[in-house]
C-alpha cells in the first residue's frame, strides 16, 4: 500500500448538482438491477389502466363532463406514480437505511435532503418516462382526445410526484424493515384510489365520501391531471388545487425532517 | 503546536442514559490518537461526535477549529471517516461504489488510485455483496481516504482483517501520517494502538480513565519479576525487598514474583544476591507492563470501584 504525496490543498468542491447526479446515477444502476421493482414501475400501471376499462367503461359518467378516456388516463399516470416513485422508494428508503447505507452516507460532504433527493432521482425520471409514453400508448389505444390544458397535466406529475417522494420517506420513517415496506405503502395507496378517484371519479362516491375525498392529499394531483384533458379548471382553482398540493408536500417534508430516522432501530 | 481537534467536557446522553460523561480530548496535528476501552466505553459514542454525526448534550467539540455538528459544511470537505459499521449498496461494484462516494467528495482521487490504497484494485468489478468481511473494511477505507482528509476518524479499522491485511493498513495508516495527516482511531487491539499511537486514552464508563503517551501509560503500571527459588533457599533470605523497590510480592510453591516500579533496581539487587551467594535463579523472568496491564487494570480496578 503506498499513500501518494498530498498537492497542495485547493480541490474544487463539490455542489449540490454534482452530488445529486452521483447519488442519482448509482441509484439508477441499482434500479436497473433490480428486476421486480421494474417490474412493478413498468407493467402494473398499464395493466391496471386496462383491467380499469371495463369497469370504467360501465359507469355513468352523464354530467361529469368526463369520458372513459379522461377518466383512464389521469388514472393510469397517477398508478404509474404510485408505482415507481411511492411503492418503489419506500423500499429504497427502508433498504438502504437498514443497509447502513444512508448513515455512511451522512458521514461524508452530502447534505439530508441530497441523500433522499439523489435516490429519488432514477425512480422520478422513470415515472415521466413512463407517463409520456402513457399518454402516447393509451391516447391512440382509447382513441382519446389530446389534453385540452397540457400544462395542468405537468403541473400535475410534478407536484403528484413531489408529493409522493415526501410521502415515501414519510412512510419509510414508520417502516422498521424491507419485508414490512411491502406492506406499509398499501394504507396510503389504497386510500388514495378509493378516496382520491384514481378510476372512479369522485362525483360518483356515495353521499359525503367524495367531499372528503377532495381533502386527501393526492386528490389535488387528480384534479389537476384530470383538468389537463377537461380543460375544465378556472384559474382560481388551478391556483387552489397547486396550492393544496404543495401545502400537502410541505406537511410530508416537515414531518420527514421530524421523525425520518437514518439508522435503523437497535 | 496546531490543536486539530480539542473537546471540552463533552457528553453525550442517549434517553436518560450518559454515553459520553465528560470527555477532554486534545490532538495536535499530524498526531496519532488512539481510543481504547471495552465495548460500550463510549468510544464510538465520542467518535460520533468528533466526526459531527450528532451534537453534544453539554460541552464543547472543535475539529480543526469548527464545530463538527453546527459548520458541517465547513468541516466535511477536510476530514475522512470510516465508521465501525457502514453499509455500501450491495447490488454495485465496488469501482461503483467508489464513483458514486467520489462525486460526493471535494478533491477526490482518482478511482483506481484509491482502490490502490487498499489493494482493492483486481476487485474492481466485483458487487459489494461478493466481498468478504476484510475487503468490504478496505473499501470503506478506501472511501475514507478518497478526499485525502487532513483527519482521519477511524472506527475499528481493522476489526475482521486478516493478519497480512492488518499490517496492510497499519502501513497505510504510517504513510498517511508521514504525510501530515491526523488520525484519531479506536480499536479493540492493544497491539494496534501500541503500534501506532503517539498517544492513547482508554476510556472506561463512558469516560476517560487514563491517558498519554503510550509509554506512560504502561510506566503508571509496576513492571514484574518472576523465578523459582534457588534449592534449599528461603524467600526471607533474600535481601530485604522494600529497599529493592519491590512493591508487593508473592509465594506461589517454589516460584516468587514480584511487583517493583524500577525495574532495573529491583532486577540489579536481586542478580547481584544470585551471584554473591552463588545460586542459579531458575526461571527467571524481568518484564515491564504491557499495554494490555495496563488496559486490563483498569477495567479491573474501575469495576471493583463501582
Amino acid at each position: 500500500m503506498t499513500a501518494t504525496t498530498p498537492t497542495i490543498r485547493a480541490p474544487r468542491p463539490t455542489d449540490a448538482v454534482g452530488r445529486l447526479a452521483a447519488l442519482g446515477r448509482a441509484e439508477l444502476t441499482l434500479l436497473l438491477r433490480s428486476k421486480a421493482s421494474m417490474f412493478t414501475a413498468l407493467a402494473l400501471p398499464v395493466t391496471m389502466a386496462f383491467a380499469m376499462r371495463g369497469m370504467v367503461k360501465s359507469l355513468d359518467l352523464g354530467g361529469t363532463g368526463l369520458s372513459v378516456a379522461t377518466v383512464l388516463l389521469p388514472g393510469a399516470l397517477a398508478m404509474a406514480l404510485f408505482f415507481a416513485v411511492y411503492t418503489n422508494l419506500v423500499g429504497v428508503y427502508v433498504l438502504r437505511r437498514e443497509g447502513l447505507v444512508l448513515k455512511r452516507l451522512r458521514t461524508g460532504e452530502v447534505r439530508d435532503w441530497e441523500v433522499l433527493a439523489g435516490g429519488a432521482l432514477p425512480a422520478v425520471l422513470l415515472a415521466l418516462v413512463q407517463c409520456v409514453l402513457l399518454i402516447a400508448g393509451l391516447t391512440a389505444a382509447l382513441d382519446a382526445p389530446a389534453p385540452a390544458a397540457p400544462h395542468l397535466v405537468a403541473l400535475g406529475l410534478l407536484t403528484g410526484v413531489a408529493l409522493l417522494v415526501a410521502g415515501a420517506a414519510l412512510t419509510a420513517a414508520f417502516t422498521r424493515t424491507a419485508e414490512s415496506a411491502q406492506l406499509t405503502f398499501l394504507p396510503f395507496m389504497l386510500v388514495t384510489m378509493a378516496g382520491s378517484g384514481l378510476f372512479l371519479p369522485r362525483e360518483l362516491l356515495p353521499g359525503t365520501a367524495g367531499q372528503v375525498g377532495a381533502w386527501l392529499p393526492f386528490s389535488p394531483v387528480m384534479d389537476l391531471l384530470r383538468g389537463g384533458w377537461t380543460g375544465g379548471l378556472s384559474a382560481v382553482d388551478q391556483g387552489r388545487l397547486t396550492l393544496f398540493a404543495l401545502m400537502w408536500t410541505g406537511a410530508a417534508v416537515f414531518a420527514v425532517y421530524r421523525w425520518f430516522r437514518w439508522e435503523p432501530r437497535n | 503546536m496546531d490543536t486539530v481537534i480539542e473537546t471540552a467536557d463533552l457528553r453525550r446522553r442517549y434517553q436518560g442514559f450518559e454515553a459520553v460523561r465528560g470527555i477532554d480530548l486534545t490532538v495536535a496535528r499530524g498526531e496519532l490518537f488512539a481510543l481504547l476501552g471495552t465495548n460500550g466505553a463510549g468510544k464510538t459514542s465520542t467518535l460520533e461526535l468528533l466526526e459531527g454525526q450528532a451534537a453534544p448534550a453539554a460541552g464543547t467539540v472543535r475539529v480543526l477549529g469548527r464545530d463538527p455538528y453546527r459548520e458541517r459544511a465547513a468541516v466535511r470537505p477536510r476530514i475522512g471517516v470510516m465508521l465501525q459499521e457502514g453499509g455500501f449498496p450491495t447490488e454495485l461494484t465496488v469501482v461503483e461504489t467508489v464513483r458514486m462516494w467520489a462525486g460526493c467528495t471535494s478533491g477526490a482521487r482518482p478511482v483506481d488510485e484509491a482502490l490502490e490504497l487498499v489493494r482493492l484494485v483486481e476487485r474492481g468489478k466485483v458487487r459489494v455483496k461478493q466481498l468478504s468481511g476484510g475487503e468490504r473494511r478496505r473499501l470503506d477505507l478506501a472511501l475514507a481516504l478518497l478526499g485525502r482528509p487532513e483527519v482521519l476518524f477511524l472506527d475499528e479499522p481493522t476489526t475482521g482483517l486478516d493478519a497480512q491485511s492488518r499490517r496492510d493498513t497499519w502501513e497505510l495508516i504510517r504513510q498517511l501520517k508521514e504525510q501530515g495527516t491526523t488520525v484519531l482511531l479506536t480499536t479493540h487491539y492493544l497491539e494496534e494502538a501500541e503500534q501506532l499511537a503517539d498517544r492513547l486514552a482508554i476510556m472506561h464508563q463512558a469516560a476517560i480513565a487514563t491517558s498519554g503517551r503510550v509509554a506512560d501509560v504502561v510506566a503508571e503500571r509496576p513492571s514484574q519479576i518472576s523465578f523459582e527459588l534457588p534449592p534449599g533457599r528461603r524467600l526471607g533470605e533474600l535481601p530485604p525487598l522494600a529497599p529493592l523497590g519491590v512493591t508487593c510480592y508473592e509465594e506461589a510453591g517454589r516460584t516468587v514474583r514480584m511487583e517493583t516500579g524500577d525495574l532495573q533496581h529491583t532486577a540489579t539487587g536481586l542478580l547481584l544476591w544470585a551471584r554473591e551467594e552463588n545460586v542459579s535463579l531458575r526461571g527467571l523472568d524481568a518484564r515491564s507492563a504491557t499495554l494490555e496491564e495496563a488496559f486490563m487494570h483498569i477495567a479491573k480496578d474501575l469495576e471493583a470501584a463501582r
